[in-house]
């Protein structure tokens, strides 16, 4: 792997959040957070529906990630959430090379990667590190 | 609301197991098809004993086997509802497999304010130890809490 600093590495499409995909994803988790699966509970909190997990978005994230790279070769893996991700949200994730760089005497590259939903508005921004 | 004297508390160890049947519901609802992560064979080609986790999936052991759901939120009088997750990160050091079981030791590392404190940043730092007693990843999240305006 010969990397060029801005090559697209990673990128994926899932399809539609749905209501049905939140549920199952709050026992596969363990994250139980009533916020993502009960609307009375997100209405009373202030919230006008129900809405995604931060990190179902930052799984498919990781997902499109080790799609591209082989999971041994990861070293770090971080985001940042920017925005909700509404239900009915189509994601789409990328990465791209940012840096060429030493992590605990190894050759690394580090990754920029974005979730973006159908309109191109940031949800995640995040970065790996990735040995070469 | 949560001050500088949360920073340092630790909170009750969790011991979780990596299991295949668990693994393959979280696997199924994220239509996560790579094989390494379900099939010995490929997972053996890749250098592995066992099928690896996906990368968030130290994440959901911690919860998923808390003996105190949610411990950090009520330890420190959060409200869930009030709750984001704002940053996530995740620092791998060595291979976490299905028949590990790991232990996570949370800790807050810091407290912070926000836009003249309509906003509360907590980060809760996890290291992750195997059954062996390898020191596995490090887990940090921050949540924001949006805190109630002053009456």
């Amino acid at each position: 792997m010969t990397p060029t600093i801005g090559a697209r590495i990673v990128h994926k499409e899932f399809p539609p959040i749905s209501r049905h995909t939140l549920a199952l994803y709050c026992g596969a988790s363990g994250d139980h957070n009533p916020i993502h699966v009960d609307l009375d509970f997100a209405k009373a909190a202030g919230y006008p529906d129900v809405f995604t997990h931060g990190m179902l978005v930052m799984a498919y994230l990781g997902q499109a990630l080790t799609d591209a790279v082989p999971p041994p070769r990861l070293r770090s893996f971080s985001t940042r959430f920017v925005a909700i991700t509404q239900l009915g949200a189509r994601l789409t994730c990328e990465g791209h090379v940012s840096e060429l760089l030493e992590h605990n005497g190894e050759r690394c590259v580090k990754l920029a990667l974005t979730t973006k939903d159908e309109n191109g508005d940031l949800k995640l921004s995040g970065e790996a590190v990735i040995a070469l | 609301m949560v001050d500088q004297s949360a920073v340092g508390r630790e909170f009750t160890p969790v011991t979780a197991h990596v299991e295949l049947g668990r693994l393959r519901f979280f696997l199924d609802t994220l239509g996560e098809s790579n094989p390494l992560y379900r099939d010995a064979q490929a997972a053996s080609g890749a250098g592995y004993a066992a099928p690896p986790v996906p990368p968030t999936y130290l994440f959901c052991l911690e919860m998923m086997d808390a003996t105190v759901p949610f411990e950090f939120l009520t330890a420190l009088d959060i409200d869930i509802a009030r709750v984001l997750h704002g940053e996530q990160r995740f620092d791998y050091r060595a291979p976490v497999v299905i028949g590990d079981t790991l232990t996570f030791r949370p800790r807050v590392t810091g407290v912070s304010e926000k836009k003249g404190g309509a906003m509360t940043l907590v980060v809760v730092e996890t290291s992750v130890t195997n059954q062996n007693g390898v020191h596995v990843a490090d887990v940090s999240r921050t949540v924001v809490i949006r805190n109630p305006r002053p009456s």
